[in-house]
């Protein structure tokens, strides 16, 4: 069922379900070793165009489809996952494959161990075909940041698929995986997932581990699924979701059975509109496409509701502040000593740290070094990083007021749909301002789940969010669901 | 968006301290362009001024907010002071750019 569908040409493919795929694998139809292999040869064909894979871990991959196909021969019972090709975005880490953050500061460097999320996926029976491209330690909203290249978005080629996990969202969309893990701190999974039409889940702040994760801003930093399908992305976040001890934030509240949940009614369930998410600069035919779903919601029995979240327009400025304050710290350890590279001109320790660094770090990078340190900076600390904290504080408290009246809110994704490389990339300015309507979720630590909502009309993908409260996972997928429903997915 | 009061102009000077602060050895051509773009960011982030936040209490964390509110028992748990095996000294050393197997090594710190 699926080799006919692996050797066509076509770029854009939706990759079969984790459900179909499993089921062959589990009856002898399929052998998770063939599969690893058609994947690694639609990766061979597409790869050179889209650049999404910036390693392959094929030896691990194909000793771990083995251990699948054995005991699927004698009919012993298998993982969640047992055999489902998925990709690892490359700031997550896998032992002894090369670990970059889509740095060169990381060029070469192979980490001794697994993240958690790594580990989950492949006690599940997941099979891991590689690391993905990524903006440079996922700063950035188009994937342009990284020192390996940009991905380019297989639905268009000419334009990006969305950032900083573009190459996850890519690698779904080209059907270069099943499913793939991405990172999320200000929109970093929903935009592109959005971009490239396919489904990402931001999890709840604490719902998924973070041990093994290149940090970037640790009170925003999520790990979540892509995948090509509602269903898919909720079976996955089932997998790597839950408490790990490696993790201090991680919480010990139990995980959701939200594949099961994803199927719900969504009959009498309020979904809030908040205004302020369709104001100026969103795009009409983006507008269009989530009036579109919106009206799917309510023509399934969902009740709409208008509410306003009027510090939105804040987001923005507080959040570039809260997570270039913390990328400041947070990579102040790449400095030539213990992993990564050392600049062969150094002359001492001081000028050792100043030129590794220098060399090492692309400019988007050090410009949020920068930016983080001077707003934390003697003078400024009361300005800036203060001022942004306790605005976030605000935007947390009109979030939980919001959801005690509606169980959740629907917003577009992105203001516009992908756009061409090389469109924003001398202005940072403009492209922070793609991440408009995702950095909200982030500052407040909730959930939610983009899901395509309609095209525009050139074909591009249009993305709807769908946020609920802290730990409301099961009620997001559903609603995403029903969107995804009604255009008989 | 209006830059209100307090917003800065950033001069050349201080990017360059900033860049000190953050270890960075910018290259001379680098930092007319930083200059420009801090510039840009922090006049639109002058904004949050609108907005007044005498009473509100920075929030760093969103583990705070959880455990105040209805979902209790996640989060922010202090792990137990136990010895717990860690990764092996070989393998990490390996990917050090210098090493004596034992301690990683760097050029002279204080120079003659």
């Amino acid at each position: 069922m699926m080799g006919t569908d692996l050797t066509t040409e076509t770029l854009v493919e939706k990759p079969a379900t984790i459900a179909t795929l499993r089921e062959g694998i589990a009856a002898g139809a399929i052998l998770a070793t063939e599969l690893a292999e058609q994947y690694y040869a639609r990766i061979a064909a597409h790869n050179p165009l889209l650049n999404v894979y910036l390693s392959l871990t094929k030896e691990r991959a194909l000793e771990q489809a083995a251990r699948v196909d054995a005991p699927a021969a004698k009919g012993e019972e298998l993982g969640p996952l047992a055999g489902i090709p998925v990709g690892i975005k490359d700031v997550l880490v896998m032992q002894g494959a090369p670990a970059t953050a889509g740095s060169a500061i990381l060029k070469g460097y192979e980490p001794p161990y697994d993240a958690t999320a790594v580990s989950r996926l492949e006690a599940a029976g997941a099979v891991l075909l590689g690391k993905i491209n990524c903006d440079e330690f996922a700063m950035g909203s188009s994937n342009e940041n990284s020192a390996y290249g940009p991905v380019r978005n297989p639905i268009d080629t000419e334009r990006v698929p969305g950032g900083s996990s573009g190459g996850s969202a890519a690698a779904v969309a080209a059907n270069l995986a099943v499913a793939t893990l991405g990172t999320d701190t200000g929109g970093s999974i929903r935009q592109p997932a959005s971009f490239c039409g396919v489904v990402g889940v931001l999890p709840t702040y604490g719902r998924v581990p973070r041990f093994g994760l290149i940090a970037f801003a640790s009170s925003l930093d999520r790990v979540g699924p892509f995948a090509g399908n509602v269903h898919d992305a909720a079976q996955v976040l089932e997998v790597i979701a839950g408490f790990d001890a490696n993790d201090a934030t991680s919480s010990q509240l139990p995980v959701g059975d939200y594949a099961d949940q994803s199927e719900k009614d969504v009959k009498g369930l309020r979904i809030g509109i908040p205004e302020e998410y369709f104001g100026e600069g969103l795009d009409s035919e983006v507008r269009k496409a989530v009036e579109t779903g919106i009206a799917s919601l309510e023509a399934a029995g969902c009740v709409i509701k208008r509410i306003s979240l009027k510090h939105t327009k804040y987001a923005i400025p507080a959040y570039y502040l809260v997570a270039t304050a913390e990328a400041s710290a947070n990579l102040a350890r790449f400095d030539g000593v213990r992993y990564g590279h050392r600049s062969s001109k150094a002359t001492n320790l001081s000028s050792m740290y100043r030129l590794s660094r220098e060399e090492g770090f692309g400019p988007e990078v050090k410009r949020r070094i920068l930016l983080g340190t001077y707003a934390l900076s003697a003078g400024y600390y009361d300005a800036y990083y203060k001022k942004a904290q306790q605005v976030r504080r605000l935007l947390a408290e009109e979030f939980l007021a919001a959801f005690a009246g509606v169980d959740a809110i629907v917003t577009p994704t992105a203001p516009t749909a992908a756009f061409k490389l090389g469109e924003k990339t001398d202005d940072p300015l403009a492209m922070y301002l793609a991440d408009i309507y995702t950095v909200t979720a982030s500052l407040a630590g909730i959930c939610g789940v983009t899901v395509p909502c309609g095209v525009t009309s050139s074909g591009l993908p249009v993305g709807m969010q769908v946020l609920a409260a802290h730990f409301g996972e099961g009620t997001a997928f559903r609603v995403a669901r029903a969107v995804e429903a009604a255009q008989s997915v | 968006m209006g830059a209100s009061a307090v917003s800065v102009q950033v001069s050349l000077e201080e990017v360059e301290r900033v860049a000190e602060l953050a270890n960075l050895d910018l290259e001379a051509e680098e930092k007319p362009r930083m200059q420009r773009d801090l510039n840009a960011i922090l006049d639109y982030v002058a904004q949050l001024n609108e907005l007044d936040t005498a009473n509100v209490e920075p929030m760093s964390q969103v583990s705070e907010l959880l455990n105040a509110g209805a979902d209790t028992g996640h989060g922010i748990a202090l792990r137990q002071d136990a010895l717990r095996p860690s990764l092996e000294r070989a393998l990490v050393m390996e990917e050090a750019p210098e090493t004596d197997g034992a301690f990683f090594k760097t050029p002279k710190v204080i120079e003659r």
